[in-house]
């Protein structure tokens, strides 16, 4: 296989035995975006030359014979949405074009510590607000898979760079889907961790109460390096979790017998394409073979979720927008009085779904609206909570759909927001109620890849590493790499 | 309809948003179609419900009170669309 | 008709930590424009709060001491509006779960005491600083993000308070108990302590409450009585011409001496209040109330009890000097050097309370050591001085800076206690005003005190005035 479309931890074993250094591979990726960048148009900027530094500082680390972890050397690209000091952090907006941060997140300071090589900065929804990485204020990212095609959302150049070989892993964050939903478009594996594992500082905010960072790999053994290395407490995110971070790679075993795995039926209703659900189902009846035990459930305010994520999203991100006013930074559009400017630069700032959802949060948390929105979406949040609260007490893992179709087409839902909002279904509960999922390949339908979500227990990452392990080994979907053609 | 377009012009004055007649009417439009989407929510009894603020029962997150230097000011200042005397500079507030 | 007022205040204090509420910048004042920002405090994308403990120790301190009751569970709220001054467009506050509620402070005006409920008492962050430039080449704001973040406590009372001078009352007795607590520098002209009041007036005697309005910016004690007396007036005399008092908040014009409508009703704010996402509630168990209780320092009432009851000092001495714990901790230190309590109180309540506000000063800024005042007491009691000198001696520590003993001896201001020296004075007073002499044996008893006026003159002040008295009275 093509040095590019090695794993992280293929690639760290090369460089561990000295046959390539950082510096080679990293310009041997650098080669690549510029090969294929053009037509994925995964990034929105490129940090070649700072990249290189880095690599030829841990080449010289490991001449020097220095204990260096197995992300160490290793190129990788970030979401634009995660700040990164010195180098422009936009969330593909208008708003932060020409913003820097003077600050790295936490998940990039700890990263940077691993050893990380940085290629650049990733396309997305803007503020991480869609399905399609169509409402980039700069250009649309493509599917690797069919260029024709979106590669999901938010996080669709997160996804797409890992799958068109242009990095070797990335972080993306996923408010709603926004990670899982794209992997499972473009054939990846990402992880949404449960809230509270990783660290958010450092996240440009979409909700606060919903938003975490995860990892986007080309296997599950990546997954695990990667979520090891960003995981932990974080004084300064007071919703960090103050748990020890396990030493997840050792999870890793092949080994499902006696797991017991619940089928929500839920999951598999109207709007589900069949071929998807088909194939779904002939993973988890995979994962039943090597051994678990897998049987139909049932999470009955399913339904609820989407209506009452669209509540509590826009809500919070109505006030975590707010601060976007052309005061102090970013974009300022002149006004004659202090108004004029803010509603001239928020009006010119932001794109058509983000003051959509502006709209909508605020009519939510508006005087008189509050308890028939805001407060009943808080409750309904409840009850979801307890669907699975009690689902998991029969149960170690949930298995589902990610999305309830393939890739669409660029602009095939871009009018309809309803719609696009409804690519987000299988993905949504598990925010609402803070819970761990990944999305991995388990199948194509018309050469298009297919997502299996397998949802655990609050913390219980190592658990569904070690199920999507399993599954991983003893299928080859995650080995295909994609042509960069139109299906 | 939920929402008419005068709460719409309310609600984007609120979030301090300049709307077009055409995004006025197409805000009205969609607002409504997806309000009335959660009206789904209605069906289901809360009364007894506690709300969910935060999914993790973390309690008392406290930092020490304890002083350190913040950003130079330069840095502080540097994406700042204008700056004067070491400020940032604004039209004036009424 | 007669009418009375209905009075609410709203304080805000400024909690002296060293960090500010959600991040480790420092809270000192003063500093130039935007040096003690971090990102936290300038609300760039991606950062968190967290908060401090110590505003929630200071805040369970301050609560206890105005008789409140903890929530055992409280949490933080966002409260969104748009200023510039509010880098987030949002205030990090509490809504409906606040730290504390149902308290209580006494106050005593015209002798009188009152029971002032207090509503509720919550955590908040303050706000930047604006400063507008207008004339020419002006016509801007200028934001400086320093004060942002700094924690705050909002203080609420219930609406019991029924004139300016109790409104004037409750706030000098907060003001104290905060300093006590050494919670707040509460300094009003530093914005550290600040105010703002809900008015409404009702004929005498009825049960429902007026309209109010919300009086801000009034920023010394004198100002919010001022706008509470005009507005008050200004209401009544709306009802009076039997209009209605609209509900509005009104700005106090502290150079023109009125209150201007700042918002109508129609354009209150919507605040949009929801639970902060990014911090976790808290929950106050009774044993770290009971801690917070039992390290509460003496609090203006007990200390003014104890005053009365250990030095029989009258009420009103022992309420004025115990009104600041810096003064109580003088007359303390005093006392402890000279022990004539009511002669101490009588000397802090008077010259040298006069001499502090003349410089606009704290009790704890005095120039003036509590050594140095017992020095002075001790040498009036000795003789050498007078009380007349003494009020002197103590201009002149107020203004040099130096010790009573050693002005005493630089000024030649000892008193002279000499028979003979004296004696000779007197007789060439007496010697000088034959006239007088006359009208004294002519049974005139107020010409004794011309002649002593004339001794003292000769002597600048300095004889000793009992020691005249005997002379003047053996040769006569």
């Amino acid at each position: 296989m093509e040095l590019y479309y090695l794993t992280a931890h293929e690639l760290s074993d090369l460089l561990n035995r000295k046959e390539i250094s950082s510096e080679e591979a990293t310009a041997a990726i650098i080669d690549r975006i510029e090969a294929v960048d053009g037509r994925v148009q995964a990034y929105l900027t490129r940090t070649a030359e700072q990249a290189l530094e880095e690599a030829r500082a841990v080449d010289a680390a490991r001449a020097r014979g220095a204990a260096l972890g197995p992300l160490a050397g290793v190129p990788m690209a970030l979401k634009d949405n995660l700040c990164t000091e010195g180098v422009r952090t936009t969330c593909s907006s208008r708003m932060l074009a020409d913003w820097v941060p003077p600050y790295d997140a936490t998940v990039v300071r700890r990263l940077k510590e691993a050893g990380a090589v940085m290629l650049g900065k990733l396309n997305m929804d803007e503020f991480a607000m869609g399905s399609s990485t169509e409402n980039s204020r700069f250009y649309p990212t493509r599917n690797p898979w069919d260029l024709e095609r979106v590669p999901g959302g938010s996080s669709g150049g997160a996804v797409a760079a890992v799958a068109a070989g242009e990095a070797y892993y990335s972080l993306g964050s996923d408010t709603g889907g926004s990670i899982r939903q794209p992997a499972s478009f473009c054939g990846v594996v990402g992880m949404k961790p449960t809230y509270g594992r990783v660290s958010r500082y450092g996240l440009v905010a979409f909700a606060s109460s919903l938003d975490q960072i995860g990892p986007i790999t080309r296997d599950v053994t990546d997954c695990a390096l990667v979520l090891e290395a960003i995981a932990g407490h974080d004084p300064r995110d007071s919703t960090s979790a103050d748990l020890p971070v396990p030493d997840y790679r050792s999870s890793l075993k092949p080994e499902v017998k006696g797991l017991k795995i619940g089928v929500p039926r839920e999951y598999f209703g109207a709007g589900m394409e069949p071929e998807v659900a088909a194939i779904v189902r002939r993973a988890i009846a995979k994962l039943e073979e090597l051994g678990a035990v897998c049987e139909e459930t049932s999470l009955p305010h399913t339904e609820y979720a989407l209506p009452a994520y669209y509540l509590v999203a826009p809500a919070e991100a109505s006030s975590n927008l707010a601060r976007y006013d052309g005061v102090s930074y970013g974009l300022r559009v002149p006004g004659k009085d202090i108004i004029e400017m803010y509603m001239n630069t928020r009006s010119e700032g932001f794109g058509p779904e983000v003051k959509r959802r502006i709209m909508l949060g605020t009519y939510a948390l508006s005087s008189g609206y509050y308890d028939a929105y805001y407060l009943k979406a808080l409750k309904v949040r409840t009850l979801i909570r307890r669907d699975f609260e009690a689902a998991f007490e029969k149960y170690d893992l949930l298995a589902t759909p990610t999305s309830p179709t393939v890739a669409f087409r660029l602009g095939e839902k871009a009018g309809d927001p309803l719609a696009m909002y409804l690519s987000d279904l299988c993905t949504i509960p598990v925010n609402m109620a803070g819970l761990p999922a990944l999305s991995l390949p388990c199948g194509f339908s018309q050469g298009l890849p297919v997502g299996l979500q397998l949802i655990g227990r609050p913390f219980a990452e190592a658990t569904l590493l070690q199920a999507a392990y399993a599954f991983e080994q003893s299928t080859e979907y995650h080995r295909r790499r994609p042509e960069l053609g139109v299906a | 309809m939920p929402i008419s377009t005068a709460e719409v012009e309310h609600v984007a004055l609120l979030a301090r948003l300049k709307l077009s007649p055409e995004e006025k009417a197409a805000y009205t439009e969609q607002l409504n179609a997806i309000l009335e989407y959660m009206d789904k929510l209605n069906a289901l009894d809360t009364r007894d419900v506690e709300p969910t603020a935060h999914v993790l029962p973390l309690r008392n997150v406290f930092r020490d009170d304890v002083s350190r230097p913040g950003l130079p000011r330069e840095k502080a200042l540097q994406g700042a669309p204008e700056v004067s005397e070491g400020q940032f500079k604004v039209p004036r507030v009424v | 008709m007669e009418y009375e007022a209905v009075i609410g205040l709203e304080v805000h204090t400024e909690l002296k930590t060293a960090s500010k509420a959600f991040c480790s910048c420092s809270t000192a004042f003063g500093g130039e424009p935007n040096t003690h920002v971090c990102p936290v405090c300038l609300g760039l994308p991606g950062v968190l709060p967290v908060i401090n403990r110590q505003v929630v120790e200071f805040g369970l301190k301050t609560a206890l001491a105005l008789n409140c009751r903890v929530a055992p569970f409280c949490k933080f709220d966002r409260k969104n509006y748009y200023y510039p001054d509010l880098p987030k467009n949002y205030q990090i506050s509490q809504y409906d779960l606040p730290l504390a509620t149902g308290g209580y402070l006494k106050i005593n005006v015209d002798g009188q005491e009152r029971v002032i409920g207090i509503t509720r008492v919550h955590m908040e962050e303050d706000a930047g600083k604006l400063v507008h430039v207008d004339g020419p080449g002006g016509g801007y704001s200028l934001v400086d993000y320093n004060r942002t973040g700094v924690p705050l406590l909002e203080i609420v009372s219930e609406p019991d308070l029924r004139s300016p001078a109790e409104a004037r009352a409750y706030m000098e007795k907060l003001k104290a108990i905060l300093q006590y607590l050494d919670v707040s520098d509460c300094k009003m002209e530093e914005g550290s302590l600040r105010c703002d009041a809900n008015v409404s007036v009702r004929p005498r005697g009825s049960q429902t409450f007026g309209t109010k309005t919300e009086v801000k910016n009034m920023n010394s004690f004198r100002a919010l009585q001022r706008a509470l007396e005009y507005e008050i007036e200004r209401q009544i005399a709306i009802l009076e011409g039997g209009g209605r008092v609209e509900q509005a908040t009104m700005a106090w014009d502290e150079s023109r001496g009125v209150t201007t409508v700042m918002r109508t009703k129609e354009q209150a704010h919507d605040y949009r209040y929801f639970p902060e996402p990014d911090l976790v509630p808290l929950e106050i168990d009774a044993a770290w109330i009971e801690r917070v209780r039992r390290e509460l320092p003496e609090l203006p009432d007990a200390r003014c009890r104890r005053l009365m009851d250990t030095f029989g000092l009258p009420a009103y001495d022992a309420g004025v000097i115990t009104s600041s714990r810096d003064l109580a901790d003088y007359f303390d230190r005093v006392v402890a050097l000279y022990p004539d309590a009511k002669v101490v109180s009588n000397w802090i309540m008077g010259d040298f309370l006069r001499l502090l506000n003349a410089r606009n000063l704290e009790p704890g800024q005095a120039p003036v050591p509590p050594g140095e005042l017992a020095d002075l007491l001790k040498l009036q009691k000795e003789g050498t001085i007078s009380g007349k000198i003494a009020k002197q001696v103590l201009e002149e520590m107020f203004a040099s800076g130096k010790g009573a003993r050693q002005i005493v001896q630089e000024k030649g201001l000892v008193q002279i206690s000499d028979t003979a020296a004296l004696g000779k004075i007197v007789d060439e007073v007496l010697a000088a005003n034959p006239n007088v002499v006359e009208d004294y044996r002519n049974g005139k008893e107020k010409a004794l005190g011309f002649l002593v006026g004339q001794v003292m003159k000769a002597t600048r002040g300095k004889a000793n005035p009992g020691l005249v008295n005997q002379l003047l009275k053996e040769r006569l």
